[in-house]
C-alpha cells in the first residue's frame, strides 16, 4: 500500500510526474511490491514510446508524424509518472530507472520491444497495446493505491485515442489496397505471438490484490473488442503459437538491448550530470 | 469522420501553448475527401488560415478564350484594387485578384518555409531516441512534432494559392525546391539541441515576426501561430544550453562547441547581404517582407550578444563589439562562399536529408494509397446506401 495519497489533485486532472515527485518528496512512498508493479507499467510505456519516437520525421504522411508523435508523448508521460512513483520507493528518480538499469532489470513485455517494421506492423503493435492498456487502466482507476488510480485516470483518456487511432488504421490498411491488406495481415501475424504474455498473472499480482489489475481478467474483454475491430476489417485473429515471454521477470528478446543501448548512451556517458 | 482532440496535448508543460487546437493529429489520410476537403479534422488547419478557393480571379477568366477583352478589364481593375490594398497596408485574401508574379513569389517563399520545417525535423529527430532524460525526451518530441504541424499550416497556406501539397512535396524530393540550408549541418551532440533552439529557432523568430504582417492573409495568420510556438522552442533551446553551461566541464565544453558550430550558419539564415539579394526588393514592395536581410541579421546579433552573457558562453566572433555610435553590435564578415557551397548541395548533410525525406515519402506511398482507396470504398458504399434508402 502506498500510505498517504499522492493525489490531493483529484484523479484525471493535471497530474504529472512532477506532482508525483513532489508527493514522494513529501513522504508518499510506494511499498516495494507496488513499486515493482508500477515499474512494469512504466517500462511498457517507456519502451513503446522509444520505439514510436523513431517514426517522427519518417511517417507515411505529415499527419502521422504528428499523430505517432502525440501517442509517443502520451506514453512517455505515463512512463514518467509510473517510474517516478516506483523510483520513490528506492530513493531513486525516473531517470535512474530509465537510464541506469540493465536489460535484465527491465520489466516490460516482449511486445513493446518488437521492431517497428513497416507502418502496418507498427499499427498492429499499437492495436494490441492500446486495447490492452485501455482495459488495464479502466480497472486500475479503482485501485486502492490512489497514485496508481490517479495516473490511470489521466492515462485512460489518452489511451482511448490511441485505441481509436490504431483501429481506424487497421480498417484502412485491411480494406484499402491488396498490398496494404497483405501488409496488415503480415503485421498482425508478426505481433500476435507476443499477445499472450500480456495476460499472464504471477506472484507479484497475487500479492497486490486490490492494488494491481489481474492481467488474466483482461483477456476476455480484450478478445471481444479486438474481435470486433478485426471483424469489421474482415481479418482473422492470427493463428500462431504464443511466445513464452518472460519480460516481467527480466528475460527479454534480443531487441531490448539495442533499444536501451541507444536510449541510455548519452546519459551513461555523463553519470551524475543533470540535463 | 470523427475528429478526436489530440492525445498528449494536456500533459506537456514546457510548450503548453502548443497549437493543438486544430492540431492535425489523428487525421487519417483520406486526402481526397478529408484533409483538404470541406469537412473533418483537416478543416481546423484550414480555418486557422482562412483558406478559400484559389484561382477565382483573373486566371479563371483567362481560361475562356472568348473573353480576352473582359479579362483585360478584370486585370486592370484587379491590379488597381491590389495596389490599393498594398497602399492601405491591408491583406490580400485568396479570392482576391493578384499578379501572377506575386502568387508565384509567395508560393516559392511559403514552399521553402514549409520544406524547411519538414527537413528541419531531421537533425532534432536524430536525438529523440538518445535524449539524456525523460523530460528532455518529451520536450524534444513535442518540438519536432510542432515542426510537422508548422509544415502543415504552411502547405495549407500555399494551397490557398493553388499549389497542392503533393506538388510541393514532389518538388522537394526531386530536388527542385529549396529549404533552409542550415539543416544541412549535422547535429552531432546533445548540445546541438540547445544551439538549434537558441540560434536557429531564434533566427527564425526574428525573421518570422515581421512576416505576421505579410500582405498575404493566410501566410501572415499562419505565421502568428508558428511564431508563438517558435518562441517556446527558442526558450527550451536556451534552457538546454543553460543547464549544460552550468553543468560538468564536459557539458560546458559541449555547449560552447555547439554554439561555435551553429552561430555563423544561423546568421546566414537571414539570406545574403542586401546588395546580393535579388528577391528582397520586390518582396518589400509587395509588403511580404518588411525589413532587409541585413537589418534582421543586425537585430539578431544584438539579441545574441546580450543573451550569451547570461549563458556564460561566448560567440565565435573576434570582431563582435558594441558600437556606441551605431547603437548596435559590430560583427565580423561571414563566409558567404560556404553558404553558397551548402546551398549548391555540398553541405555535410544535403544528400542525407534528401534521402531520408525521399525514403519516408516513397515508403509511405502504399499507406497513402490504402487510405485513399478505403475512402473511395466508403464513399461508394455510402452512396449505395443513400440510393437504397431513397428507392
Amino acid at each position: 500500500m502506498s500510505g498517504e495519497s499522492a493525489t490531493r489533485i483529484s484523479a484525471g486532472e493535471a497530474f504529472t510526474a512532477e506532482d508525483i515527485a513532489a508527493a514522494v518528496e513529501a513522504g508518499t512512498r510506494a511499498s516495494d511490491d507496488v513499486a515493482k508493479y508500477a515499474m512494469r507499467l512504466g517500462d511498457d510505456s517507456l519502451i513503446l514510446a522509444q520505439r514510436l519516437g523513431w517514426w517522427i520525421s519518417r511517417a507515411p504522411e505529415l499527419e502521422e508524424d504528428v499523430a505517432l508523435g502525440n501517442i509517443a508523448l502520451d506514453l512517455i508521460g505515463h512512463a514518467r509518472s509510473f517510474l517516478t512513483y516506483a523510483a520513490g520507493a528506492w530513493d531513486k528518480t525516473e531517470d535512474d530507472l530509465a537510464y541506469f538499469r540493465a536489460e535484465a532489470e527491465f520489466r516490460s513485455a516482449h511486445i513493446v520491444e518488437q521492431p517497428n517494421g513497416d507502418f502496418a506492423r507498427t499499427i498492429a503493435r499499437q492495436l494490441v497495446v492500446s486495447y490492452f492498456q485501455y482495459e488495464l487502466y479502466s480497472r486500475l482507476v479503482d485501485s486502492t493505491d490512489e497514485t496508481l488510480a490517479a495516473v490511470a485516470a489521466k492515462a485512460i483518456k489518452e489511451v482511448a485515442y490511441h485505441r481509436d487511432h490504431s483501429a481506424q488504421w487497421v480498417l484502412r490498411l485491411a480494406l484499402g489496397t491488396e498490398e496494404s491488406r497483405r501488409r496488415m495481415v503480415d503485421g498482425l501475424t508478426l505481433v500476435w505471438p507476443y499477445v499472450e504474455e500480456l495476460f499472464v498473472d504471477d506472484e507479484l499480482i497475487d500479492q497486490l490484490e486490490g492494488v494491481a489489475v489481474r492481467p488474466s481478467a483482461l483477456r476476455e474483454p480484450f478478445d471481444a473488442l479486438i474481435g470486433e475491430v478485426l471483424a469489421e476489417a474482415e481479418l482473422e485473429v492470427p493463428d500462431v503459437p504464443g511466445s513464452i515471454g518472460g519480460g516481467r521477470q527480466g528475460r527479454h528478446s534480443e531487441h531490448l538491448g539495442y533499444v536501451l543501448a541507444e536510449m541510455q548512451v548519452l546519459a551513461r556517458e555523463h553519470p551524475g550530470a543533470s540535463w | 469522420m470523427r475528429c478526436p482532440p489530440p492525445a498528449g496535448a494536456r500533459g506537456y508543460e514546457p510548450c503548453c501553448e502548443r497549437l493543438h487546437f486544430g492540431s492535425p493529429a489523428y487525421i487519417l489520410n483520406e486526402r481526397s475527401v478529408n484533409i483538404r476537403g470541406a469537412e473533418g479534422c483537416g478543416l481546423n488547419i484550414i480555418e486557422v488560415i482562412m483558406m478559400a478557393t484559389p484561382q477565382t480571379g483573373l486566371s479563371a477568366v483567362k481560361e475562356d478564350p472568348g473573353t480576352t477583352a473582359a479579362a483585360d478589364d478584370a486585370a486592370e481593375a484587379g491590379q488597381a484594387r491590389f495596389d490599393q490594398i498594398l497602399a492601405d497596408d491591408s491583406r490580400i485574401e485568396p479570392r482576391d485578384w493578384m499578379p501572377e508574379k506575386y502568387r508565384k513569389s509567395l508560393v516559392r517563399q511559403i514552399g521553402q518555409h514549409a520544406h524547411s520545417e519538414i527537413i528541419g525535423m531531421q537533425p532534432e529527430a536524430n536525438w529523440i531516441t538518445r535524449a539524456p532524460s525523460l523530460k528532455r525526451k518529451s520536450i524534444l518530441m513535442a518540438k519536432v512534432q510542432d515542426e510537422a504541424g508548422h509544415g502543415l499550416y504552411l502547405y495549407s497556406a500555399a494551397e490557398s494559392l493553388g499549389t497542392t501539397r503533393d506538388a510541393m512535396t514532389d518538388q522537394l524530393i526531386e530536388g527542385k525546391a529549396r529549404y533552409s540550408s542550415i539543416f544541412n549541418y549535422p547535429a552531432v551532440t546533445w548540445a546541438d539541441m540547445g544551439a538549434i533552439g537558441w540560434l536557429v529557432d531564434g533566427a527564425a523568430i526574428v525573421n518570422q515576426v515581421p512576416l505576421c504582417r505579410a500582405s498575404y492573409g493566410p501566410y501572415g495568420r499562419a505565421m502568428v501561430r508558428i511564431c508563438k510556438e517558435e518562441s517556446f522552442h527558442q526558450r527550451q533551446g536556451f534552457e538546454i544550453l543553460m543547464e549544460l553551461a552550468n553543468g560538468t566541464q564536459a557539458q560546458k565544453q559541449m555547449a560552447q562547441e555547439a554554439v561555435d558550430r551553429w552561430y555563423a550558419p544561423s546568421l546566414m539564415m537571414f539570406g545574403p547581404p542586401d546588395g546580393d539579394s535579388p528577391n528582397s526588393q520586390q518582396s518589400m514592395q509587395w509588403n511580404i517582407k518588411r525589413f532587409t536581410n541585413d537589418e534582421l541579421r543586425q537585430r539578431f546579433v544584438d539579441m545574441l550578444a546580450e543573451q550569451v552573457k547570461t549563458l556564460g558562453l561566448t560567440l565565435p566572433d573576434e570582431d563582435l563589439k558594441w558600437n556606441e555610435e551605431r547603437g548596435h553590435y559590430d560583427f565580423g564578415e561571414l563566409d558567404w562562399n560556404e553558404f553558397k557551397e551548402v546551398l549548391a548541395g555540398r553541405g555535410p548533410c544535403n544528400s542525407q536529408r534528401m534521402e531520408r525525406r525521399r525514403e519516408a515519402h516513397e515508403e509511405g506511398a502504399w499507406v497513402r494509397e490504402a487510405a485513399a482507396a478505403y475512402a473511395r470504398k466508403m464513399a461508394a458504399r455510402n452512396a449505395e446506401q443513400t440510393v437504397g434508402a431513397a428507392s
